[in-house]
């Protein structure tokens, strides 16, 4: 089973490539499906093969698929281990629930094929991501997944919003990636080889701690320009511009976590490098909390979601940071389950309400909108940490390995049972604003629930969000870290070890801290409108500054963006104008002038040519008799 | 004093010189084909006393191929100058000075 | 001794009429100077022993080159005096100063000392004369292919100066 690994990536980039061609003739909706096909294969497929890794006895598989530049390591190799099935089995599965649901939602856009066009080729790249036998593989997929966001954000492109979007996620990607590639080449000149079974079995060997702690860095500025850490998360609220599938797949549940995926597979280095792991986990808690703040005040459904995606995968990179690096991709997981059903949701609520986005102008939406708002409940549930939802349990694990590890780290953990509290906090209000409440939208606007093809994914999801969680629970004996252990063999895994006791402590804060968001939210925003107005307005500055964000984005403007205009602007105009063109005109004017100066000569009087003539011809004779005649 | 093939060589030379001045220095058209007609007959000089000094009747047959281009160059000269002249009703080259830069 | 005497008399009269060639203001005068010089160099052709050429150059040359020139000459009106007067700048000061750069070299040739001044071979029977039944043997044996195109020449050259005639004419009659 393992020689047909590469069925997995082949699927969609064959979708790819078919509904390319013949997408537009294909039309809707069987475009739809046969894309939704393509990614149900590579599950099934992913599925068949995880099997000896869920029985116990699988072994790592390496798949060549072709070496393409041995002198660089660089080949299209497969590596098929645990940490990569399940990424694997997660993209697939999540993704072909949301290409389903994409059915529906893009149902009677004009270039719906070409979503499927797509959505196909993004599954491609993040799968080659997940499956990269080697760092060159990885990046292909990594710039690969960036492009498909790029496409897919900026899909309704006359929206200037949207296209302004496209190129906002891109470039900030960007610069992460230059981060990346630094940290590559890095690993290149130490180990001389770019695929991971030439780099990771000899990192303890070859890496000195100052050169591990620079590939670490680098790592994490490649990875928090992916996974949008602060201070390169900029782009994904603005990425909200694209269709809500889009969001739900590549910013939440997939694309975003390349980067904890990234700090994971190279476990090895991070081993020998505890100050690069240590600032992952620092960066990681800082954003959560910060992105948490934000979400508090936002209006637009979407925008909340955001924000509260940014701050989970905050959680993700303090868990790996602190070398947890199973619960770091545990709750990668059961993030991927809620926070693509809370996308989804919203989008349906979207689809319900003709497109309107503003929670402002929506409330009181249980009643039209049932199985909607039920799964969005549970979605916020388990976002909240409550058990026994799944949320619970990864954020949980999270936390007990932040306490556990004492000193500095014990603040992190503060940070992260603050975050948790803020979490429960605006997610309750969002299905307050949303589903209860009485109704405020304006004339004209008819919600009604979405077709089963939206709302069976919605299902599925939820119980997923419900149930998945105890994959890892010790109760049921930690079968996800057994399953993920032999991809961390070069690294010292950290878990919660407290036994009893502590684990029930800890738990208990964070659901005090859980459920006491939600409660504190629900009493908040419960009530009439301008009760809770006023509430936001108790605040003052510090909500005008969570609902604009900070002003990050204008900071970066002034800071960044302005000064790069400004110097363009002057080497366009004060180096290449003048100077460079200068230059090249100045050659031609001195061409002419020689010409000019030079065509006096032809005078146009043949007894001028004559003594020219004669000239020569003395000149020649002269040359004769000295020359001896 | 003998006369050798030189002295008659050396008055050739001279009045080749003579001929190319002249062209050079007047304006009529006339005048300077009369100079080029001078030159050439230098150049006759220098081949007849060169067969001369080797002995041999080859330098005589140049001249009269000489003598014979000489002839149909001033024809067609001729005709040339005469066409122009019924243009301009000017027989200076000074005038005919268009192809300038 | 006769050579000698004869030559430079017919050196000074052909010099004498090619200075009157390029110096003289009606180009009749010219064409005058120009008859000078041709009938001098023709004495000198007979000198040495060329004398199917001395006559053809009489009769050629100047009778029937010399006789077209004039007719030109008479045709163009052109016998009223020319302006000596230099109208190009530079023209009279190249020329003068080229003069002498000439004459220097030759005159430096001649009388330095690096040319060979051997004696010619006594001019009766030791070499041919220029008889017409010995020209004519080398014309039509060693050059007569030379002989042949300059007949082609000039025939193209009566042609062509036909073709300019009519050229004219035809203008002239529109």
């Amino acid at each position: 089973m393992i020689d047909s690994i590469w069925l997995v990536m082949a699927f969609p980039l064959a979708g790819t490539v078919l509904l390319h061609f013949l997408g537009k003739r294909i039309g809707e909706p069987i475009a739809g499906w046969i894309a939704s096909a393509a990614i149900g294969g590579s599950f099934v497929v992913a599925l068949i093969a995880a099997v000896p890794f869920i029985r116990g006895d699988g072994a790592t598989g390496h798949v060549m698929l072709w070496n393409w530049m041995p002198a660089l390591g660089a080949s299209f190799e497969i590596e098929w281990d645990p940490l990569a099935a399940l990424m694997t089995l997660v993209v697939s599965g999540v993704g072909t629930l949301i290409h389903i649901y994409s059915v529906g939602y893009m149902h009677g856009d004009e270039r719906f094929s070409r979503f499927f066009t797509y959505l196909n080729l993004f599954a491609f790249s993040m799968l080659t991501l997940v499956l990269a036998g080697n760092f060159a593989m990885l990046f292909m997929g990594w710039e690969l997944v960036g492009l498909c966001s790029y496409l897919l954000i900026s899909f309704w492109y006359t929206k200037p919003s949207a296209a302004a979007a496209g190129k906002k996620a891109f470039i900030v990607n960007r610069i992460g990636d230059f981060g990346f590639v630094i940290a590559l080449m890095m690993v290149f000149t130490t180990f001389g080889t770019l695929s991971y079974s030439g780099v990771f079995d000899r990192a303890g060997d070859l890496l000195t701690e100052g050169a591990a702690t620079a590939i670490g860095l680098l790592l994490l500025v490649g990875a928090a320009g992916k996974s949008a850490q602060v201070p390169l998360y900029v782009w994904l609220p603005d990425a909200m511009e694209g269709p809500t599938p889009v969001s739900a797949l590549i910013h939440a549940a997939t694309m975003v976590t390349a980067g904890v995926y990234v700090v994971a597979r190279t476990s090895a280095i991070f081993e020998l490098a505890p100050a690069a792991s240590l600032t992952v986990a620092t960066v990681g808690a800082i954003t959560a909390l910060w992105a948490a703040t934000i979400a508090l005040a936002q209006n637009d459904i979407k925008r909340v979601l955001a924000y509260s995606t940014i701050s989970q995968l905050g959680y993700m990179f303090l868990g790996v940071g602190l070398t947890a690096y199973v619960a770091g991709v545990f709750h990668l997981m059961t993030h991927a389950f809620f926070k693509a059903l809370l996308f989804l949701a919203a989008g349906s609520v979207i689809h319900g309400m003709s497109g309107e986005q503003d929670m402002l102008k929506m409330g009181g939406l249980r009643k039209h909108m049932p199985v909607t708002a039920l799964t969005m409940g549970i979605a916020t549930l388990a976002i909240s940490g409550v058990p026994p939802f799944a949320g619970f349990w990864s954020k949980d694990e999270i936390l007990a390995v932040a306490f556990e590890a004492g000193g500095y780290a014990t603040v992190l953990w503060f940070l992260g049972v603050l975050t948790a509290m803020l979490t429960a906090f605006y997610m309750t209000r969002q299905f307050v604003l949303v589903f209860m409440g009485k109704s405020r939208w304006e004339e004209g606007v008819h919600p009604h629930e979405s077709p089963r093809v939206m709302t069976i994914p919605l299902m599925v999801l939820a119980l997923l969000s419900i149930g998945a969680g105890f994959v890892n629970t010790p109760f049921f004996g930690n079968g996800l870290e057994h399953f993920l252990e032999p991809s961390f063999e070069f690294a010292t895994l950290a878990h919660p070890s407290g036994g009893f006791p502590m684990f029930f402590l800890l738990a208990g804060i964070s659901v005090i801290a859980g459920v006491g968001g939600i409660v504190m939210a629900y009493l908040a925003y419960n009530r009439p409108r301008e009760l809770w107005e006023r509430f936001q307005e108790g605040f003052g500055k510090a909500w005008t500054a969570w609902a604009e964000a900070y002003r990050v984005d204008d900071f970066y403007g002034k800071v960044l963006v302005g000064p790069g205009k400004a110097a363009a602007e002057a080497a366009a105009f004060k180096l290449d104008l003048p100077i460079v063109d200068g230059a090249v005109n100045g050659i031609a004017r001195v061409v002419r002038s020689v010409g000019s100066g030079t065509r006096t000569v032809q005078t146009g009087f043949v007894r001028n040519y004559g003594v020219t003539f004669v000239i020569g011809l003395v000149a020649m004779l002269i040359w004769i008799v000295v020359r001896g005649a | 004093m003998i006369v050798t093939a030189g002295w008659y060589m050396t008055l050739a030379a001279v009045l080749f010189t003579v001929g190319l001045l002249g062209i050079l220095v007047r304006r009529n058209a006339l005048i300077m084909f009369m100079c080029v007609e001078l030159m050439l007959n230098a150049v006759n000089l220098t081949f007849v006393a060169a067969g001369r000094a080797n002995s041999t009747l080859d330098g005589q047959v140049a001249v009269f191929f000489v003598l014979v281009v000489a002839a149909a160059e001033v024809v067609v000269g001729l005709a040339i100058i005469v066409a122009i002249f019924r243009n301009r009703s000017t027989a200076s080259v000074d005038e005919l000075a268009e192809l300038r830069g | 001794m006769v050579e000698l005497v004869l030559f430079f008399l017919m050196a000074a009269g052909a010099l004498a009429g090619a200075l009157t060639v390029i110096f003289a203001k009606n180009p009749i005068h010219a064409a005058m100077g120009l008859f000078g010089t041709l009938f001098s160099l023709a004495v000198m052709y007979v000198v040495n022993l060329a004398h199917l050429m001395a006559a053809v150059q009489v009769i050629v040359y100047a009778g029937a080159v010399m006789t077209l020139f004039l007719f030109v000459i008479m045709l163009i009106g052109v016998d009223k005096t020319e302006d000596m007067s230099e109208q190009l700048p530079f023209q009279r000061k190249l020329v003068i100063g080229l003069a002498v750069i000439i004459v220097g070299l030759g005159g430096g040739l001649a009388f330095g000392g690096r040319l060979a001044w051997t004696p010619l071979s006594k001019p009766d029977g030791l070499f041919p004369n220029g008889t017409i039944q010995a020209i004519a043997e080398r014309l039509f044996t060693g050059w007569v292919l030379a002989f042949e195109v300059t007949a082609l020449l000039l025939t193209i050259a009566a042609a062509g100066a036909i073709a300019l005639a009519q050229f004219r004419r035809r203008e002239v009659e529109e």
